[in-house]
């Protein structure tokens, strides 16, 4: 039994595709207010136990357990009730519709009103917006998007829709935020505020942030912990100058 | 140039938010209120079309405009309307309830279709929706028990509450009522959560399900709802037709409703009312260009066809936003001058999607 203060378990999952593995016998756990990162070559089954974690894909064996509870046979969509977010490695965001609308999105496991009060736009209705536009508004203050609001996704440069996607995951008010590769193809200054971001998101908002990460100058500026994942299992896990000292991490990123 | 200064956030949510705006829609409707008064019994049948179609229209653009799901058979749920309605007239439902019958009857074909066309999408989609329309096309013909078959169905003139509508003029004004309704309707539905859901589908499956928005449930329901509004607009159509022959919803008209919304600009409701007006005026411009063509290209069979061949091409290659994308355009033009910068709408550079999880 898990421990109250772990808030995600991974107890021995498995992930095959037809005879290749993904992921063998993954056993790994995330405490609850922590800043874990993730590291590990490519192929190393990173993504793809984020992908197992938010129902993308079925294990093939294995229990994950959130609060305790086994989510690894929910259907997807339920996954971001539990207060599961994540960012994508290659950006989706809804490119055709505004900042505005994105982030409204990502309000929308709290509901927007019934269809007829939608289709009437009653009273009721204008409140609700108005409730999730003030949340809405405050993720952009809090990331500084603020002149991007009105912009449409596709005229937007790829830093700030990297941002844009952060804000639309916070604003699902997640307890657990994944992010996948945040840092990838930004540079150095923005992957500094997303440093400082990334830190502000655990102590002011008090979510217990995973990342899948490369840039080792930004995990070892904010993660508590490091996982160095390698061939579908876990090689080596500390603090960041610990899995980068081991013997096995180097022989796993330079080859032996 | 203009800056907004907002200070609570209904005032944003506000749809004419500027006395100009006000004004033009004010114009607008008061001209399309007026308009009895100065157009003749015939030009009222055609305005009576064009509204018609404008409904028809904002039904596929729900569909294709907003989640991306392409039909090539809608004609199928106009004939689904038309014929309910008919029938349901006959049988000696009012006018009233028919109405809301036939679209109910058609959003359920639309639910129908929509359940297996959620495993495809694209062209392959479009094969479905197209084998649909082939199917309901030939049903018409065949199930003469109800549809008359070949030999048509006469259409009951429509009353409301006693009072004829039949004439041009009652008419009119039931189909400008009807397109009014839906416009408010679909522009409310549109910016709430459920028009929100909708683009999120379109534009990214992956985010919409890690969002929680059961995208599948989505796509049925985008289905029965176009369907719905088309099926709307059939009931107002078999009215206007008079009398209803299965040739009168051939692949034809699927057609003309994906040319309007294509042109109008996809994912927009004004751009479906633009496109609609436009594809439907289309017949009678091409009449009056025949009067001053040289005699021999005038005759030439087809040239209706590629004229609005010529229009689709020509809107893909220098407008893919279409008549919306270019009303906005001049707006902004108009607003900003002489600060106007042509590359305000260009696109950025799309970044690559690798690894998505359909």
């Amino acid at each position: 039994m898990s421990a109250p203060s772990e808030l995600l378990v991974l107890d021995r999952v498995s992930l095959h595709f037809g005879g290749l593995a993904a992921i063998t016998d993954l056993s790994l756990s995330v405490r609850e207010g922590e800043i874990l990162a993730v590291i590990g070559p490519n192929g190393a089954g990173k993504t793809s136990m984020l992908n197992l974690v938010t129902r993308v894909f079925d294990p093939s064996g294995g229990r994950i357990l959130f609060r305790g509870r086994d989510i690894s046979r929910l259907p997807r969509a339920a996954i971001a009730s539990l207060g599961i977010a994540r960012t994508f490695q290659n950006i989706e965001l809804f490119e055709a519709a505004s900042v505005l609308d994105n982030l409204l999105l990502g309000r929308h496991r709290f509901g927007a009103g019934a269809w007829w009060q939608q289709l009437l736009r009653t009273p009721g209705l204008v409140a609700i917006e108005e409730a999730h536009r003030a949340r809405v508004e405050e993720v952009i203050e809090f990331l500084d998007l603020s002149p991007w609001r009105r912009a449409s996704v596709a005229t937007l440069p790829y830093g700030v829709r990297k941002v844009v996607e952060l804000g639309r995951a916070l604003c699902a008010e997640p307890a657990l935020l994944f992010l996948d590769e945040p840092a990838s193809g930004l540079n150095p200054e923005e992957t500094r505020d997303l440093g400082f971001w990334i830190e502000d998101i655990r102590s002011e908002l008090g979510i217990t942030v995973v990342m899948i990460e490369h840039d080792m100058g930004l995990v070892g500026a904010v993660a508590d912990r490091v996982i160095c994942m390698a061939q579908g299992r876990v090689l080596a896990q500390g603090s960041a100058a610990e899995v980068q000292a081991d013997p096995e991490v180097v022989a796993a990123y330079l080859g032996t | 140039m203009r800056f907004d200064y907002l200070t609570s956030y209904r005032q944003d949510f506000a749809l004419l938010r500027h006395p100009a705006d006000r004004a033009a829609y004010g114009m607008l409707a008061a001209a399309l209120l007026a308009a009895p008064m100065v157009v003749s019994a015939y030009g009222l049948g055609e305005l009576s079309y064009v509204l018609i179609l404008c409904i028809a229209a904002m039904g596929l653009m729900v569909l294709t405009g907003f989640t991306g799901q392409v039909s090539l058979g809608h004609a199928s749920f106009v004939a689904i309307g038309a014929y309910g309605h008919a029938y349901a007239l006959s049988q000696g439902v009012p006018f009233i309830l028919s109405l809301p019958l036939a679209a109910g009857l058609a959003a359920l074909a639309g639910l129908a279709v929509g359940v297996p066309a959620i495993r495809v999408s694209g062209l392959y989609l479009a094969m479905v929706t197209l084998a649909f329309a082939i199917v309901v096309e030939q049903l018409a013909g065949m199930w003469r028990a109800v549809t008359g078959g070949y030999m048509g169905l006469a259409v009951p003139p429509p009353e409301l509450f006693g009072l004829p509508l039949g004439g041009a003029t009652g008419f009119y004004y039931a189909c400008l009522a009807v397109t009014a309704m839906v416009l408010i309707g679909l522009v409310n539905l549109m910016r709430s959560g459920i028009g929100r859901a909708f683009r999120g589908v379109r534009d990214s499956e992956a985010a919409a399900h890690a969002l929680g928005i059961r995208v599948r449930a989505v796509r049925i329901a985008a289905f029965g709802l176009s369907a719905g509004i088309t099926g709307l607009a059939g009931g107002l159509m078999a009215h206007h037709l008079g009398y209803l022959t299965p040739d009168a919803f051939s692949l034809v008209l699927s057609l003309d409703l994906v040319l309007m919304v294509v042109i109008g600009g996809l994912g927009s409701l004004r751009g479906a009312i633009l496109g609609a007006v436009l594809i439907s005026m289309l017949p009678n411009a091409v009449a009056a260009l025949k009067a001053i063509l040289p005699d021999s290209l005038a005759r030439q069979s087809g040239l209706e066809l590629f004229v609005s061949g010529l229009i689709l091409v020509l809107f893909v290659l220098f407008e893919p936003q279409g008549l919306n994308g270019r009303w906005l355009k001049l707006r902004l033009l108009v607003e900003t001058f002489p600060l106007y910068r042509r590359d305000t709408f260009r696109r950025q550079k799309s970044y690559m999607r690798s690894e998505r999880n359909r």
